[in-house]
């Protein structure tokens, strides 16, 4: 039995999800095989190739692998997919873009966003924003995946030695194109490979504030910011920062919630967390349900104090 | 240009499911349903473009329950032009392989230029079904999109990834799934809730599409999720910080 996994880079680099994805691999049985599709991502196949459990590192080469393209990657992936009993994506917005043209392909289900492999065909997936977990077995040959990455632990990246084989590029589909990307560039740790969270809410009022108020207790805690969708729809921090439901699923060791109400939407993404903190005005607000210490006190005067205190 | 717009009727996105006791499910009897939030700002994406002058035409498609006709009478009063029920039995697990094959049919039956859906059901969290109705009728695929510009033969989508912002070019016809930065959807008025009751909403059976809409996955059981134990509230600050020294020994 091989279990595939396909790696998630920026060409120049293997992102962390890969890591938890391969652990996850792992747990199906089998050898585990990583596909880098990109374009000079030779450095992204070595790195893969150090990762221990790793049996094979197959990379595909072409302009057209650049960017990620849902239709190119899939074609990529479906190329060798014949080879394997399960094929492993990151659940993240590159892995949730391409797997499921590659299920349907392959006319199978997918199975999304698991958490635990029970067994190579059962696994268990969240559904309603983490209100209800599901325990689904595949009936199908072969599994396609996406791989929920706070559910499993990351690989070693280190300590592996497998072959880099390359394999064809496929032909680009010739139906999309990339035009332009703008990435956020930030020297603080990735949202979801961050030990230390500190998220923002509706209550900081404004992206000033946000700003003001939220950076210099990141900045202290060497953390990653998070923000509420209340605060990402307001335009006080950018999309991408979004934690829950529907944004980033994080699962960090400290999640720091300030002015953050905790709707049933944002627990979804962040209540796997180590511990979590709430700091909130509002003795109601259903945070403190799920905090490990809740602090009842104005924001705008307890996160400077706090920095003070660290 | 025709446009169609696939929309799923779901438990509403402020009702607190609980797992029934039998573990075979979520109880979803006497809960309120709606449409599904992200393809409530996919119909309302398509009827900005028909209001733009972009589009001749947009056409709701439901699978699911004979229920589902409310859902698809909300996307009418949005401002759809008329609607397909594609009805399944109620005790059919319809799972989105299944959905993308029927949505598939109806491409090929009505030609549209572009298919605008949700980017995830928040019942499932599935994320796939426009992912696979893309590849199954073999079109190019935005999904995510927080911004959309229509040309004659082209969209330009501006999509939500990690890390921030892409933006592709899709030769029609294409597929793109909405994320909620997309647009804020109109509040249904009365007129038009009326309006809507007179537009046309057809019926058709998966046979009739011959498509076999057998689920492939089981669903063995459904728990709840573990629980967090309660947390304690501290007093200041600076109590805050011994908690998460000593106690905690996170910083």
């Amino acid at each position: 039995m091989l279990v595939l996994v396909i790696a998630e880079h920026d060409n120049a680099s293997l992102k962390g999800a890969t890591l938890n994805t391969v652990t996850a691999a792992a747990a199906c049985g089998g050898d585990v095989h990583v596909l880098v599709a990109g374009h000079n991502a030779g450095a992204a196949a070595q790195q893969a190739s150090q990762i221990a459990g790793v049996a094979k590192v197959i990379h595909a080469d072409a302009v057209s692998l650049e960017h990620g393209l849902a239709e190119n990657v899939a074609a990529q992936v479906l190329a060798i997919a014949s080879n394997y009993s399960h094929i492993l994506f990151p659940a993240t917005a590159g892995g949730k873009n391409v797997a499921p043209r590659v299920a349907a392909r392959l006319d199978v289900a997918q199975i999304s966003d698991i958490t635990k492999v029970i067994s190579p065909d059962t696994f268990e997936r969240p559904i309603y924003a983490g209100n209800a977990i599901a325990t689904v077995q595949s009936g199908d040959a072969m599994k396609v995946i996406t791989v929920r990455t706070t559910g499993f632990d990351a690989a070693a990246a280190t300590g592996g030695s497998a072959a880099v084989e390359t394999a064809a590029a496929t032909a680009d589909a010739g139906k999309s194109s990339h035009v332009g990307s703008e990435i956020a560039k930030s020297d603080r740790p990735e949202l979801t490979a961050a030990k230390i969270i500190v998220s923002g809410g509706r209550a900081l009022g404004s992206k000033e504030k946000f700003d003001e108020v939220i950076t210099p207790l990141a900045d202290k805690l060497g953390a990653a910011i998070g923000a509420s969708r209340a605060a990402v729809d307001a335009g006080y921090a950018l999309n991408d920062l979004q934690v829950g439901q529907t944004g980033k699923i994080v699962a960090p060791q400290l999640y720091i919630a300030a002015g953050i109400s905790g709707a049933i939407q944002h627990l979804a993404g962040m209540k796997d967390s180590k511990v979590i903190v709430a700091i909130n005005k509002d003795p109601e607000a259903p945070i403190f349900s799920v905090a490990d210490y809740g602090l009842e006190a104005d924001l705008f005067a307890a996160v400077p104090e706090l920095v003070r205190a660290l | 240009m025709k446009i169609l717009v696939p929309v799923k009727r779901v438990v509403d996105y402020n009702v607190k499911v609980r797992v029934k006791s039998d573990l075979r499910g979520v109880d979803i009897a006497n809960v309120k349903m709606s449409m599904n939030p992200f393809d409530e700002i996919a119909v309302e994406e398509a009827v900005r473009l028909k209001e733009k002058g972009l589009v001749t035409e947009v056409i709701a498609i439901s699978c699911g329950v004979a229920q589902c006709q409310e859902t698809l009478r909300t996307a009418m009063a949005i401002g759809a032009d008329r609607a397909i029920l594609v009805e399944t039995p109620a005790d059919l697990d319809l799972q989105p392989l299944a959905v993308a094959k029927l949505l598939k049919a109806l491409v090929d039956k009505e030609q549209p230029a572009l298919i605008i859906l949700g980017k995830q059901a928040i019942d499932d969290d599935a994320n796939q079904t426009g992912q696979m109705l893309a590849v199954l009728a073999d079109l190019p695929q935005a999904t995510n999109a927080s911004k959309v510009d229509l040309a004659a033969d082209k969209a330009s989508v501006t999509r939500e990834i990690d890390g921030g912002l892409e933006t592709l070019s899709l030769s029609l016809p294409a597929v793109i799934t909405t994320d909620l930065r997309l647009n804020e959807p109109r509040y249904v008025t009365l007129p038009n809730i009326m309006k809507a009751k007179k537009k046309q909403l057809d019926t058709v059976k998966p046979e009739d599409l011959g498509v076999d809409v057998a689920p492939r996955l089981k669903t063995l059981k459904v728990s709840e999720p573990p629980k967090r134990g309660a947390g304690v509230k501290v007093a200041d600050v600076a109590a805050l910080v011994e908690k998460l020294k000593n106690e905690a020994k996170v910083i």
